[in-house]
């Protein structure tokens, strides 16, 4: 994977980078299953997350991604599934892996927020039998579909799950930033809250960094839960080459051809303001060798310098599938 | 007074047609946007029919509407407002559009609903007429609507919201004004701004991406502001922090927050003229 070739020089791209490389194998394995579920606290020998304070259903649902191949097995058609994702309205949806929807460990906790949650997900994959009322159908169709949203919001920040949403966000299939200067740019949906029926779902703009309204009302009526406030950032830090170079171009009001003034000074401010920390960061960077994490900036230079050697034709066609979506 | 009285009464007709096309939108915008799309191309021909209809065989419904009203009750063209007869029957009002419209005289002849002069038939189609009259009402408009009454009606457009709300989620939906980045015919489509933000924004409907943004200039947006400050809304300013599993991003890493600036928004009169907060001078000393 490219993003595992990126330099790793700043602090939370090195923890980042750590559950895609090092963190993925034998060692961690063997404890999702057992110790995490007997003893669900976050093993102080996690070095790379104990500082993240990451709830240990998240951290695990990362790990047992590695084990999992890719879920291109053929006819889907009759699936639950397939028809949930087809219908009108949950074009933001991806398909989550049916086999990390049968690792119960996934779904610690969902039990309890969701009701008739064992019809619900014998419903999800298929194995509810057909001897239930029509009333009765209902409510687990609905129930279903709550848990189904709860589960993609935690499949979508694993590996293969971010890799699908990926392609999704490739495919514009968020829509297109609604700001004139960001030129359509693509979107990724966000929440606001991880509490279900609390907020609906927004759209995140990597080049303005902003949030906005789906534009139909069958995509603003979707819940926000279902994705999660941390996808979009969390798809970033895997994949930061997809990050758009910013730009400081803004839209000056102008009447008759003249600037207006308190326009004028907010503007002004605001360039101060980005100076001032665009300053800080340069400061920052450059100081980052002293503190804890000097080892892993050392190692990314060199890891930089390898890259401009051998690295670069991959990161090359990333960038070049981005100039794509553009 | 009675020509006034008249004016009024086809305001409120245009107010009512207005509505109709509200409602009758919303519930387009709960379609796909191919089934819009669709609709659009639906309306078109039926625009087209109909203003055959109107000017050429004068058997239409529509005969006893006024050029303007009818045209500012098309599908799509809910952001105009309605031009005042005196103010395009003022040629000093139109000085230099006739050397930027096609077919001037004719388009204009249409849009005041004038019977076309006898030698005037130098014209191959009626439909290239069409478009220079709309092309010039654009034009009138641009200049109409920074005008006293011109301003009145687009406040009152923009009260009643028929300009649509702001997509930024912080802005809470409030309502924006159709504005250009150019003034010249031809360059870019409308986009519309938010007083709240203070950015433009693309028109959520496929239908607006064909209105010209020179129809409404650069000036209006601003100007609706300055003459009326009230209508500026006063919401909390809120800036959005990145943030995975409730920690922020920090600024040093390399996908952290770099646009924060362009939503940082200050009260002007905090500020002084270099941008400064006048608090942290006062502070200082």
């Amino acid at each position: 994977m490219e993003a595992d070739k990126q330099p790793t020089s700043y602090y939370i791209d090195r923890r980042i980078d750590g559950w895609t490389d090092e963190w993925t194998c034998s060692q961690l394995q063997g404890v999702h299953h057992e110790s995490a579920l007997a003893n669900p606290i976050v093993q102080p020998s996690f070095v790379a997350f104990e500082n993240l304070c990451i709830s240990p259903r998240y951290l695990c649902s990362v790990l047992t991604m590695e084990d999992y191949t890719s879920g291109s097995d053929s006819d889907y058609t009759k699936y639950w599934i397939d028809w949930f994702l087809g219908s009108k309205g949950n074009e933001y949806f991806c398909e989550v892996d049916e086999d990390y929807i049968l690792d119960r460990f996934n779904l610690t906790g969902l039990n309890t927020e969701v009701q008739y949650y064992s019809q619900a997900l014998d419903l999800i994959t298929d194995n509810l039998d057909e001897t239930l009322d029509e009333e009765m159908r209902d409510i687990v169709e609905k129930s279903a579909r709550h848990l189904y949203g709860l589960i993609h919001a935690r499949f979508i920040i694993t590996t293969h799950g971010l890799t699908k949403m990926l392609e999704k966000f490739k495919k514009c299939d968020f829509g297109r930033c609604p700001r004139v200067l960001c030129h359509s740019h693509p979107l990724l949906p966000v929440a606001l809250s991880d509490i279900p029926y609390t907020k609906s779902v927004k759209l995140f703009c990597c080049r303005c960094e902003d949030i906005y309204n789906p534009k139909s009302t069958r995509h603003a009526s979707i819940d926000g839960a279902y994705f999660g406030c941390s996808f979009p950032h969390m798809l970033f830090q895997v994949y930061p080459q997809l990050v758009p170079p910013k730009s400081t171009d803004r839209y000056v009001p102008r009447i008759f051809g003249f600037k207006l003034h308190d326009v004028a000074k907010q503007h002004r401010y605001q360039d101060m303001v980005r100076e001032e920390s665009h300053a800080r960061i340069m400061a920052g960077i450059e100081g980052l060798p002293s503190g804890p994490t000097a080892p892993a900036s050392s190692s990314a230079k060199e890891q930089q310098l390898k890259n401009k050697a051998e690295g670069s034709p991959s990161v090359a066609s990333e960038s070049g599938a981005m100039a794509d979506i553009n | 007074m009675s020509a006034h009285d008249h004016q009024q009464q086809q305001l409120k007709q245009q107010q009512q047609q207005m509505r109709v096309n509200d409602i009758h939108d919303e519930e387009e915008e709960e379609e796909e946007e191919e089934e819009e799309e669709e609709n659009e191309q639906l309306q078109g021909e039926y625009a087209g029919e109909d203003y055959y209809g109107s000017d050429v065989s004068n058997d239409s419904g529509t005969e006893s509407m006024p050029w303007i009203a009818w045209f500012c009750s098309l599908g799509g063209h809910q952001y105009f407002a309605e031009v005042a007869d005196d103010f395009v029957e003022d040629d000093f009002n139109l000085t230099g559009l006739n050397s930027i419209v096609p077919f001037y005289k004719e388009a204009l002849e249409m849009i005041l609903d004038l019977e076309p002069e006898e030698d005037s038939t130098k014209v191959p189609d009626v439909s290239i007429v069409e478009a220079s009259a709309e092309q010039l009402y654009g034009l009138i408009h641009q200049r109409f609507i920074v005008t006293r009454q011109g301003l009145q009606q687009m406040a009152d457009k923009y009260q009643a919201g028929h300009f649509g709300s702001c997509p930024r989620t912080y802005c809470q939906s409030t309502n924006v004004v159709p504005c250009g980045r150019y003034d010249l015919p031809g360059v870019e489509t409308v986009k519309l701004y938010c007083p709240n933000c203070q950015d433009i924004y693309s028109p959520p409907s496929s239908r607006f991406h064909n209105l010209d943004g020179a129809y409404f200039g650069t000036t209006f947006a601003h100007m609706l502001f300055h003459i009326y400050p009230e209508l500026v809304p006063n919401i909390p300013n809120k800036i959005y922090a990145p943030a995975i599993y409730g920690f922020k991003i920090s600024e040093y890493s390399r996908c952290g927050p770099r646009m924060q600036w362009l939503r940082n928004k200050q009260d002007p009169n905090l500020l002084d003229v270099t941008g400064k907060l006048i608090k942290d001078d006062e502070n200082a000393k």
